[in-house]
């Protein structure tokens, strides 16, 4: 096998900085640190945070963004985006509502219905941009208005309630006697399910290097298309079930359900540190900033101030977290790294000037 | 400028170069460029690739500034420090491809940046029409100034350069490589424009790769070696042979040092492949322990043959088999499932992930292997990566720094590292030794004759003439998108591959019929 006639074996270590470095010298432990401060403060200064109904209704809330928070991260990873998934939430809402008020479906079948549409809604999302080729911003800006009308198609200017007792509360009745709902359960199992496609699998590894470039990823065997095809079609599905989520908990489903969720699910993912040119982020990241979000609203809420001042306040988090993460590399390079073991004279430096900036 | 012809007296010559130098970081890519043109003549450019022509043009075009050397226009010293230095004293550039606006008018795109303007400062379209005009009718072709620039053939669009450098009363027309793309039709449109411009007493610079054309056209010719002036002619009292030779003059190193190794049983087998616009009917095939080198100029087709094969681009005809089973077609998943390997042109943006750790890099055609029941840890990858990284040299402190801070030849290790880490069958690596040093470079190479020693295929596209008549077993020739020659090592002289290279009838035959 060797060829090396008499070439000294060389060995490597595995990391250039140490363990804490590692740790803490990243975006994510600088959400998961904004987000442990923030509670512990709300905790002891907000009047009621600290009650038992507050993390029981932050959980209902904030259930279907961190749902489709999970496929967004890959999406935005491999460098693309997709708009429509709170408009796939209300027309899986609208789908569930019809089925079970109106036709008597069971609600589990009403269910694996409104999320096959919605796997096939998202998956035509992915086809025009895996295969056409469009870009998907375009794409699903419009399809954002697409899957809106059908929901409005199906429900026109009615309000859908009246699902059956037994289902329309098991969303949110407590675990136990914990203070968390029970849609907790599907959430934990898909925060493992995703965020070992994304960090464990080798699927995962090409989500990262379709992000990171494309070209070189086709170019190693990875099929491009098709990854960005099951991404959008697993965004599709997620929103679908977040939109039969939504359907139960509120017992009702308008043409409006969900309306603007896209915003908040990217913008979770965003200051959970996935870099909106795609390539890098983590899921820890995304679920500490979607949680982020949810306790800053909470606190302030309670804390009496109104939505304006919530707006503003989440609004300068997100655009201060994206210029910070401009800082993070220069404070990183000020870390030393393990010394370069070669002793050789100089080669010829990489061309591209922007690869020198990190100190060897 | 009042001499007309260049051949009476000594009137100072348009562009004069003495020994000009240039180099990017350690790399001297033009060391001693030479260059003298008389107004009123067509002045031809040769020499291999990277023979230093194109850094040449790019400092006269005021791309790049000079480190050392004479740079005169018109008898005057100039440093030009932009490309609107200088148009402004007389300098014009045609490319290849020209890069007009696709979107607004030819007028506007001949007038870009001073249109003329009419009453209150608005642009004055009839008048900047009829300029266009104007222009066309000297240059005695008809193109519509009101329509837009996108859909105008390449030829058109040149034309259009061309116009726009008269209307800046250019003193010096540079044409790098303009016949390229164009029909023989338009080639013979572009050298009536070029020689009625010579006599109105300008001074043109023409590059091209084929000899009928600088010997049709041109008057005077300078060749060019390894970054160095060579020699200059006239186009009157020389020959094609002696070009040749001039171009390829040195000695072929010992650098090389591709040892026999028994040739074995066939593994890669190409009939009949074509793709259209890029090239037709290639038959060939490569044998294990064989390093087969595909030797061509750039742009005559030969990466875009690799990529097909391996499958990142799909073909029109014809068929690829790798150890008698066939290869489907655009699916590089399953040529490397079959055995195939890659090392293509581009190795930051295809070669490599740049932006990612080299353990990644390393592990990343072997990955799906190293999971265990679905699931892939980095500890894995780690481990796998590291003996390839050791195997190849790979100079890097840790194995997760990134590809994107190492020199271009630790770059180069990493991604023949990754492929042969798949055990391949074949490897196909496009241009093996670009830009990294020589150190590196002849450790790839000693590399690459050890892999055809144990029995690996090896198909090698270089632009390095040497590099191919050291390494390779048999050279094929590609001109054009088509094979023009297939050479045993033995019978290989930088001459009939360069000859071969620069053939321009597309219809010649091979000089010896495939094997097959």
């Amino acid at each position: 096998m060797s060829t090396a006639t008499a070439t000294e074996a060389r060995t490597y270590p595995a990391y250039s900085r140490n363990l804490a470095a590692r740790l803490l010298l990243n975006r994510e432990a600088a959400v998961i640190v904004g987000l442990v401060a923030v509670y512990l403060y709300a905790m002891g200064n907000v009047p009621f945070f600290d009650g038992p109904l507050t993390i029981f209704n932050l959980s209902k809330e904030y259930a279907p963004i961190l749902l489709m928070a999970l496929p967004m991260t890959l999406i935005i990873i491999t460098g693309e985006i997709d708009l429509s998934v709170a408009s796939t939430l209300g027309a899986s809402a609208a789908i569930t509502g019809v089925l079970v008020v109106e036709h008597d479906l069971s609600l589990p079948l009403a269910a694996l219905v409104a999320i096959l549409v919605g796997a096939l809604l998202g998956a035509l999302n992915g086809f025009f941009v895996a295969y056409v080729g469009l870009p998907s911003l375009a794409v699903t800006i419009g399809s954002l208005a697409l899957y809106r009308g059908l929901a409005e198609g199906l429900i026109q200017d009615k309000r859908i309630s009246g699902f059956p007792e037994g289902w329309q509360d098991w969303p949110t009745e407590r675990i136990g006697t914990s203070q968390y709902p029970n849609i907790l359960i599907p959430i934990a199992v898909l925060v493992v399910l995703f965020a070992l496609l994304l960090h464990f699998t080798s699927f995962g590894r090409g989500v990262f290097e379709i992000g990171l470039s494309d070209e070189a990823a086709h170019f190693s065997g990875v099929n491009v298309a098709r990854t960005k095809l099951v991404l959008f079609t697993l965004s599709g599905a997620v929103a679908a079930f977040a939109g039969v989520y939504v359907a139960l908990k509120s017992n009702s489903v308008a043409t409006d359900t969900g309306n603007g969720f896209e915003l908040k699910v990217i913008a979770g993912v965003l200051l959970g540190g996935v870099s909106i040119f795609g390539g890098r982020g983590a899921l820890h990241g995304v679920v500490a900033g979607v949680l982020l979000i949810a306790v800053l609203n909470s606190a302030l809420q309670l804390d009496g101030q109104g939505s304006e001042v919530i707006q503003i306040i989440i609004g300068l988090l997100l655009v201060g977290s994206v210029i910070a993460s401009n800082f993070l590399p220069r404070i990183r390079a000020l870390i030393p790294r393990r010394a370069a073991a070669s002793t050789t004279a100089p080669q010829t430096p990489a061309t591209g000037d922007e690869t020198r900036k990190v100190s060897q | 400028m009042t001499t007309a012809t260049g051949t009476e007296g000594r009137t100072a010559p348009t562009l004069e170069l003495r020994s000009v130098a240039k180099s990017f970081g350690a790399v001297a890519a033009l060391r001693s460029g030479t260059l003298e043109v008389a107004p009123g003549s067509i002045h031809a450019l040769v020499g291999e690739n990277g023979a230093g022509k194109s850094t040449l043009v790019k400092i006269v075009a005021g791309v790049h500034r000079r480190d050392s050397g004479v740079f005169r226009l018109l008898g005057e010293d100039v440093d030009f420090g932009s490309t609107a230095d200088s148009k402004s004293a007389g300098v014009a550039v045609i490319y290849q491809e020209p890069t007009l606006f696709p979107d607004l008018s030819v007028a506007e795109n001949i007038f870009m940046g001073r249109h003329p303007l009419g009453r209150g400062r608005r642009i004055d379209r009839t008048r900047m029409y009829d300029e266009s005009n104007a222009l066309f009718a000297r240059l005695g072709v008809t193109i519509d100034p009101r329509r837009v620039a996108n859909g105008l053939s390449i030829a058109d669009q040149q034309l259009i350069e061309i116009a726009k450098a008269i209307s800046l009363d250019a003193k010096l027309l540079v044409m790098d490589e303009p016949t390229a793309a164009l029909s023989g039709n338009e080639v013979a449109r572009l050298f009536a424009v070029a020689r009625s411009l010579r006599d109105e007493g300008r001074a043109l610079v023409f590059i091209s790769h084929r000899f009928d054309e600088v010997f049709d056209l041109c008057d005077t010719v300078t060749v060019m070696r390894d970054g160095a002036y060579v020699s200059t002619h006239l186009v009157a009292e020389t020959t094609e042979a002696e070009i040749v030779s001039r171009m390829v003059g040195r000695e072929v190193a010992e650098l090389f040092p591709k040892t026999p190794a028994a040739i074995g049983d066939v593994v890669l087998d190409i009939q009949g492949l074509g793709s259209t616009g890029e090239f037709h009917d290639i038959s060939f095939q490569v044998r294990a322990g064989e390093i087969v080198g595909l030797a061509g100029l750039v742009g005559a087709g030969r990466s875009e043959i690799a990529r097909a094969v391996f499958g990142v681009d799909g073909y029109d005809e014809g068929r690829v088999t790798l150890h008698g089973k066939a290869v489907p077609k655009k699916q590089p998943r399953a040529a490397i499932r079959a055995g195939m390997a890659f090392v293509p042109e581009d190795r930051r943006q295809q070669g490599l992930v740049i932006e990612g750790s080299v353990a990644r890099n390393i592990a990343s055609v072997i990955r799906g292997g190293l999971a265990k029941g679905g699931l892939l840890t980095a500890a894995a990858e780690n481990k796998a990566s590291a003996p390839w990284a050791s195997r190849l040299q790979v100079k890097t402190s840790a194995l997760d720094m990134r590809a994107a801070t190492m020199s271009g030849g630790n770059q180069q290790k990493v991604v023949i590292a990754k492929w042969l880490a798949t055990d391949p069958k074949l490897l196909i690596i496009d241009e093996p030794t670009r830009g990294i040093d020589v150190g590196t470079k002849a450790e790839v190479h000693r590399l690459l004759s050890d892999l055809a020693g144990q029995g690996l295929a090896i198909l090698m596209i270089s632009s390095e003439l040497p590099e191919v008549l050291g390494m390779a077993d048999r050279v094929l020739v590609v001109c054009e998108g088509r094979l023009t020659a297939d050479i045993a090592r033995e019978d290989a002289t930088p001459e009939n591959v360069m000859a071969a290279a620069t053939r321009s009838a597309p219809t010649a035959p091979p000089t010896k019929e495939p094997v097959s």
